[in-house]
């Protein structure tokens, strides 16, 4: 999708008209959009200003956060125009100590450029702090204002604070907290690898030589669980981000432990157990660090990738019990096992990888059609299904917090590499480009 | 003057002569029989051959035992390599399968058979393996059950259970990192590994 661009009335406003091209008619005093259409996603814009390498950083980093929040159209102005407007926006800005808050707002004018929220990083008061405002242009009124301690740009902690101002931006503009301040883990080549939502900071979790598999987050972010291989066997370990260590979960030690999932609480895991008898799901408390517990019996069938649901009443999971893989649900004590995901048998695909949303309303799946993993929804009150991607093999698909988008592994490229959909507008951006990237988790917001 | 000089010196000779040892008896010697002497020699050095010969002969056999053991151990050797080899036969699966192919597999699993009757030491590992295509986890209960069957299908036969251990390492170890059908079909597979007992293995009689 194209954004508004604002171009010719710009040079409307500073450039002789000669330079003007005519693609769209053009009427006085009216807003002028190449491909403006009534009624999409609201405008949002991000003003230049003063500039100085931090400021610019945050500008760049909040323009990429509101683009990939998905809920903006996000109003591009050409550079040098920014940094004009920006100016003009700010040209009643008086001087002294407290100057960013006399800032003048042209709303009319932003209002006309098809902005209806606008976003303005400038310089504090406060030593080595930049304020972000998010104006409302058609309430004319300031939404957000918040502060931000600047530091190094490259680092972690920095542009965790500048996403976690972003989506603040997007929750003073819409109602709905954004997602930037999340991150989701991957295995590519064997290691475990952690990346910001928006592609950057990508940093190896696991120790070098250790192979690892199937990782998920605890509800705090600052947790996660996965397995290592080695041998034929799966051990699962708990990696704590907060102290960069990692310890073992005691009764997987020797045996074949893969697809953790941490229960909402963070108190619980459960797993699947491979094993000669069969796969199963067990349940491990973590915090008392006892009490293992077999959820399903399998009997020469395979239970495995399990899913809490928010309320951590139920556990969505695949089983093989009536021939393929499909998806069943259960309660978290293992009883009450049936189909979830309904299915004709010998006409639906094999049915794989089951994350809950946030928000409990749909269950995310793959599913196997004419031989390709294709990314499926369901709702999970009316249990109607319908399939998302249908280009290249996609699959892995792992829920962001706002229950809106989502990671999933895609070979459309060519290579497994992460790509990230938005399901309300269909808008799809590759997150990685590291070799073979797959089994990606999403986090939740990262707790402070 | 000059023969008075001459007796003194032959006095001082006698003296000297006397001296020095005269007055021995003269050696008695022996009658000589040159041919007792010459057979006498002749049966030492028989003797003295054949102890040499003995030695030789002995040597010899010593080293032809040696040869023949280390031939011996040559063809254990090989032949515990060659039966290694048989029990390390991979089996092969069809897409999404665990089943145990009739025809070349199981004539591959046949003479694991016969080779784990013959060893009775042996203990193996199974490990089963997937292409790339299944779903990530569920191709980790897939392998598992593809090594499943083929411990079943000896365990069935015969073989005791705990000689036999499985394993899976799912989609993560591919024989042929190629995405293409002949690839997927080399990476759907058991591996087998001889764990103990394996360090002289014998093949049964007619194989």
């Amino acid at each position: 999708m194209m954004p508004r661009r604002v171009f010719p009335l710009l040079v409307l406003c500073l450039a002789p008209a000669t330079t003007l091209v005519a693609q769209d008619p053009v009427e006085q005093g009216v807003r002028i959009g190449i491909t403006y259409t009534p009624g999409l996603r609201p405008g949002m814009m991000v003003l230049g200003g003063p500039q100085s390498a931090a400021l610019d950083s945050v500008r760049a980093i909040l323009r990429r956060d509101l683009e990939y929040s998905d809920r903006f159209e996000m109003i591009t102005l050409p550079t040098g125009d920014s940094v004009v407007l920006g100016i003009s926006a700010v040209s009643g800005l008086g001087s002294g100590p407290t100057a960013e808050q006399t800032l003048f707002v042209n709303y009319s004018l932003h209002a006309a450029l098809g902005a209806d929220h606008t976003v303005a990083v400038l310089p504090s008061a406060e030593a080595g702090t930049v304020a972000v405002v998010a104006y409302d242009v058609r309430g004319e009124t300031e939404r957000l204002r918040s502060r931000l301690v600047l530091t190094d740009p490259a680092d972690e902690r920095f542009r965790m604070a500048v996403h976690r101002v972003a989506d603040e931006v997007v929750r003073a503009a819409t109602g709905q907290l954004g997602i930037a301040a999340t991150r989701l883990l991957l295995v590519s080549q064997g290691r475990l690898y952690r990346v910001d939502a928006d592609g950057a900071g990508l940093t190896q979790v696991s120790p070098p030589g250790v192979t690892t598999f199937s990782p998920a987050w605890d509800p705090t972010g600052r947790r996660a669980v996965y397995a290592e291989l080695r041998g034929g066997w799966g051990t699962l370990y708990v990696h704590d981000f907060d102290v960069g260590r990692r310890t073992v979960v005691r009764p997987t030690a020797e045996e074949l432990d893969i697809a953790a999932a941490f229960a909402p609480d963070g108190q619980t895991l459960v797993f699947s157990r491979v094993a000669e008898s069969g796969t199963d799901i067990y349940r491990y408390n973590l915090a008392r660090d006892c009490c293992l517990e077999r959820l399903t019996v399998g009997r020469l069938s395979d239970n495995l990738s399990p899913t809490f649901s928010p309320d951590g009443r139920q556990i969505a999971f695949v089983s093989t019990r009536a021939g393929g893989q499909q998806i069943y649900v259960m309660s978290v004590d293992g009883t009450g096992q049936e189909l979830f995901a309904p299915f004709d048998y010998g006409v639906t695909g094999n049915s794989n990888a089951p994350e809950w949303s946030a928000d409990g309303t749909q269950l995310a799946f793959h599913r196997d059609v004419a031989g390709s993993p294709q990314v499926f929804l369901m709702d999970t009150r009316s249990r109607t299904v319908r399939q998302l991607t249908s280009y290249g093999r996609n699959e892995d698909p792992t829920w962001a917090p706002d229950g809106r988008h989502l990671a999933f592994v895609s070979s459309r490229t060519g290579r497994r590499q992460v790509w990230i959909i938005d399901i309300e507008t269909g808008r799809v951006r590759q997150l990685t480009t590291v070799g073979d990237a797959r089994l990606p988790a999403w986090s939740p917001r990262i707790q402070q | 003057m000059k023969t008075k000089f001459a007796v003194i010196l032959g006095m001082a000779a006698m003296v000297v002569a006397a001296a020095c040892g005269g007055g021995q008896p003269e050696p008695v010697v022996p009658a000589i029989d040159s041919t007792a002497i010459r057979d006498s020699i002749a049966r030492a050095e028989a003797r003295r051959r054949a102890y040499e010969d003995s030695v030789a002969r002995a040597r010899a056999e010593t080293e032809r035992l040696a040869r023949e053991r280390a031939e011996a151990e040559r063809l254990a050797a090989a032949m515990t390599a060659e039966v290694r080899t048989m029990l390390g036969t991979m089996v092969n699966f069809d897409y999404d399968k665990s089943a145990i192919r009739m025809g070349p597999d199981t004539d591959v699993l046949q003479r694991k058979l016969s080779l784990l009757q013959a060893n009775p030491e042996v203990m193996l590992e199974i490990v089963g393996h997937c292409d790339e295509r299944g779903s990530d986890e569920y191709n980790m209960a897939l392998g598992m059950r593809r090594a499943t069957a083929s411990k079943k299908w000896l365990t069935d036969r015969g073989i005791a259970d705990g000689r036999i251990t499985v394993r899976s390492m799912g989609e993560e170890q591919p024989m042929n990192p190629a995405s293409n059908e002949d690839a997927w079909a080399q990476n759907r597979r058991d591996e087998f590994r001889v764990t103990a007992g394996g360090d002289r293995l014998v093949k049964p009689a007619g194989m």
